[in-house]
């Protein structure tokens, strides 16, 4: 029975457009983001000037390529803007999954969550037929266009939407957030130059309102996107949320992905609509859009054109395969946020498992390294001046992430064997200050971390959280 | 559909606006152009206004002893780099606005200075002060070289001075530095007359670029960087493992680099309170916003805890030998100990209190999430 709806479920077939019009702004977006990056400055900024990179744990044979890397992020561009079209889309989100992914994995400095958001989207995007429908690769190939897709591919996006905001929800369910309102009590007060609420944001009340206010959000927002009567109530909500945090934090274009990628919930009808006006303002614009193909195509009020999945460009051999690397990778999303049970100490502090788990917002870090160099053979010893080696936006990460710290100390260590000290011993006096409370020492001063190998079991080295006094 | 789009529209529109509007703060709550406003007026504006006419007076005193080299001349001379060089101590921590634009500091006090490269300078009459390679040939330290170092004894100096073949290089040298410190002082000040101290007050918001965020950073920077590292640690061998005298401030002149980091010091620490320069008022500072905030640290204000450690800093500072050339060679550990010190106001002011002050770190608006 269970077996019979199930294989029912993943044969039934609903309006691509949702799915087309997610490609459309999905690609849209990306490129705008991608400029955006570029024109700031900083592919140069955050990619080539730095001598030394951050890499995530297997990862450090990801480099950036000199001048090339600018090409490379051309060809980023060029595949979001195709990816929008739909022209050569597998090709396209291919070439952007690779191209992104491989930007993000330059250097974990500027991991941010809606990064690897992007990443694992695009990554989804693969496996779903965005192209069957609105899309120059539909006008190509009428053969292979599809009206309908089925059901979980749109559902796929709004499962992985679901796990994002209620892992952030849950993220937020700690005692700095909900009993301090830490760290909104340090970043609210410090945007007090805002017009009208401006003043609001030094009132300690709103820090709390603002915390409790963002877990109920985040907790629920799924549910109510998801049911047709609070659908629209729901969105009003996203709009309003994530417009609050685009004036009050620097969070980039995160927020317009999120407003963005809500539209998916709205049902066929809604995106229907979206595309018809888009084909009608292109015909006024005199431009030939190509989409007519797709028209000829155009589904009755009733839904009941039902197209064979195989006309959405898989088979059904494929479409096993799909579910299958699908299913694992839903089954890592879920899994992934939860594995910083599996490490004694404070999460916050040690941050071993904290990224790729939507934990947004919640930490406001800042620390202190001073890194010691021994010459066990002649007991030399002297500090670095870690200005050599990082810039200033890596020293303040590394300062406060103990795999940067333990990374970059095995990087230290062979700087300084390059120099001539066959054997060189590394320490670090380290201090750092937790969501509003005083500094403390952060990473054992005694441990030569040149003995420490990097790895995911828990480091002891770093020193526990000691209550404030 | 409709709603849904105009929904979209609206959210765009209000997330596009300009975040760096400014709205007037109520006077009786702590604001950050108060602050700036105290910063502008009572610490950097009279601090470059001093060193400007400090200067004036350098270039004076070097015109006289380029007219008529004499033991008078060159002792008014020395003296007069003395105080200059000490009054350049207390806006040594300002980096912003043309100070930054110029890199003043880079072309007022890098040491050691270039001893060969200056003599090579002097003697082929071929140079171009404004480019970068020329940091180390100028500004106070060329001058402590020039005035101290050039020759053993000073009246070998002198001959030099008024040496027939020679000398008429080393004077044009002498006046060159001199008048370039000037003219870019002066540069510094002016601009803070003719509009940029509107500029500066005006951008009171937060972020990397604002001013507060931007001065603060850059006042870490200095007391890590220069105070602490490049007056004390790096001499102390912090840095190398063992003593670098050569790299002490002052070096050739000797006897100065204790008055010069206790000046520098003392510049910091009236920073951080809003000390006004020259007098016993004190106006908003960085301790302010901190007590605001009511930030605290092991039970007692955070303010008082960075002030006590300022003042431990100084008692040690001053139980030194007037040169640490000598303080080196005699006991270093104990300026290790004032490096110690300095090191530990370095966690409360980078760590503690930029957490507390959600000061943006200067270097990229970088997006956050």
């Amino acid at each position: 029975m269970a077996i019979r709806s199930l294989t029912d479920y993943f044969s039934r077939t609903t309006s691509a457009a949702p799915l087309a019009v997610f490609r459309l702004c999905f690609g849209l977006l990306m490129g705008i983001s991608l400029l955006r990056f570029a024109a700031l400055g900083w592919i140069e900024k955050l990619y080539l000037e730095p001598t030394f990179h951050f890499t995530y744990y297997g990862f450090s044979w990801v480099k950036p390529l000199g001048a090339f890397t600018y090409v490379l992020f051309a060809i980023a561009l060029l595949a979001a803007v195709l990816v929008a079209l739909g022209y050569q889309y597998r090709l396209a989100i291919v070439v952007f999954f690779a191209t992104f992914t491989y930007f993000e994995l330059l250097d974990k400095t500027t991991y941010l969550n809606h990064y690897y958001f992007v990443s694992i989207l695009s990554f989804l995007l693969l496996f779903l037929p965005a192209q069957a429908y609105f899309s120059f690769d539909a006008r190509r190939r009428p053969a292979r266009a599809a009206a309908q897709v089925p059901v979980w591919t749109i559902d796929a996006i709004k499962l992985l939407l679901s796990i994002v905001y209620i892992y952030a929800g849950l993220a937020k369910l700690n005692p700095d957030w909900l009993l301090r309102a830490q760290p909104l009590s340090i970043w609210l007060p410090a945007r007090d130059y805002l017009p009208l609420i401006g003043p609001l944001l030094r009132e300690q009340w709103v820090a709390y309102a603002f915390s409790w206010g963002g877990a109920l959000y985040d907790l629920a927002i799924p549910f109510l996107l998801w049911n047709a009567r609070t659908r629209n109530f729901a969105f009003v909500l996203v709009v309003g949320f994530h417009v609050l945090t685009r004036i009050l934090f620097p969070i980039g274009m995160f927020p317009y992905l999120m407003i963005v990628s809500a539209l998916i919930f709205f049902p066929a009808s809604f995106h229907e609509q979206v595309l018809t006006r888009l084909r009608n303002w292109g015909r006024r614009m005199g431009l030939f859009f190509g989409y007519e193909q797709a028209d000829s195509l155009q589904l009755t009020k009733q839904d009941t054109v039902v197209v064979p999945t195989s006309s959405s460009s898989f088979s059904n051999g494929q479409t096993r395969v799909t579910l299958v690397v699908l299913g694992f990778f839903f089954a890592i999303q879920i899994l992934l946020p939860l594995r910083f049970a599996l490490y004694p100490g404070k999460l916050f502090w040690t941050e071993q498992g904290y990224r790729f788990s939507w934990r947004v917002m919640l930490m406001e870090k800042a620390g202190y390294a001073n890194f010691k160099i021994v010459d066990r053979a002649s007991g030399r010893r002297f500090y670095v001046n870690n200005a050599e080696f990082i810039n200033p936006f890596q020293e303040k990460q590394m300062a406060t992430q103990p795999d940067f710290i333990l990374e970059y100390a095995h990087y230290l260590a062979a700087v300084y064997r390059a120099r001539g000290i066959a054997d060189p011993a590394v320490y670090v006096e380290s201090y750092v200050a937790l969501n509003g409370q005083s500094s403390r020492p952060f990473i054992d001063p005694t441990v030569d971390l040149t003995q420490v190998q990097p790895s995911f079991l828990p480091a002891t080295w770093i020193l526990p959280y000691h209550a404030e006094q | 559909m409709k709603n849904v789009l105009i929904c979209c529209g609206l959210a765009f529109l209000f997330a596009c606006g300009d975040d760096n509007t400014n709205t007037p703060q109520p006077a009786d709550t702590f604001n950050r152009r108060d602050l700036l406003t105290n910063w502008a007026d009572h610490l950097v504006i009279p601090g470059y206004t001093d060193l400007a006419s400090e200067l004036t007076l350098l270039k004076t005193a070097t015109q006289a002893f380029t007219d008529a080299p004499a033991v008078g001349t060159l002792n008014g001379l020395r003296q007069q780099w003395e105080v200059a060089y000490l009054s350049w101590q207390s806006v040594a921590l300002i980096d912003i606005g043309k100070a930054e634009e110029l890199t003043l500091r880079n072309f007022l006090n890098i040491y050691p200075t270039d001893a060969a490269g200056i003599a090579a300078n002097a003697e082929s009459g071929v140079y171009n002060l404004a480019l970068p390679s020329e940091f180390s040939r100028q500004g106070f330290p060329a001058l402590d070289y020039l005035l101290f170092g050039l020759r053993e004894t000073d009246a070998d100096l002198l001959s030099l001075y008024l040496d027939p073949s020679l000398g008429a290089s080393y004077r044009a040298y002498l006046l060159a530095v001199t008048s370039r410190m000037e003219e870019l002082v002066t540069t510094v000040r002016n601009d803070w007359s003719t509009g940029y101290r509107e500029t500066f007050i005006s951008n009171d918001a937060s972020s990397a670029t604002a001013s507060v965020d931007k001065v603060v950073n850059d006042y870490i920077f200095y007391y890590e960087r220069f105070l602490r590292a490049g007056k004390v640690g790096i001499p102390a061998g912090v840095f190398s493992g063992s003593p670098l005298p050569g790299n002490v401030e002052a070096y050739y002149r000797g006897n100065l680099s204790k008055d010069l980091l206790l000046a520098a010091l003392a510049a910091t620490q009236d920073f951080f309170n809003g000390q006004h320069r020259g007098s016993n008022t004190r106006g908003t500072g960085l301790a302010d916003y901190l007590d605001e905030r009511q930030v605290q640290k092991n039970g007692l204000p955070l303010s008082t805890v960075i002030n006590d450690q300022f003042n431990a800093a100084r008692a040690q500072i001053m139980t030194l030998q007037d040169d640490f050339v000598d303080q080196i060679a005699a006991d270093n550990n104990a300026l290790l100990t004032a490096f110690d010190l300095l090191q530990v106001n370095v966690v409360y002011l980078k760590v503690d209190m930029l957490q507390a002050l959600n000061i943006n770190v200067d270097f990229v608006d970088a997006d956050g999430d």
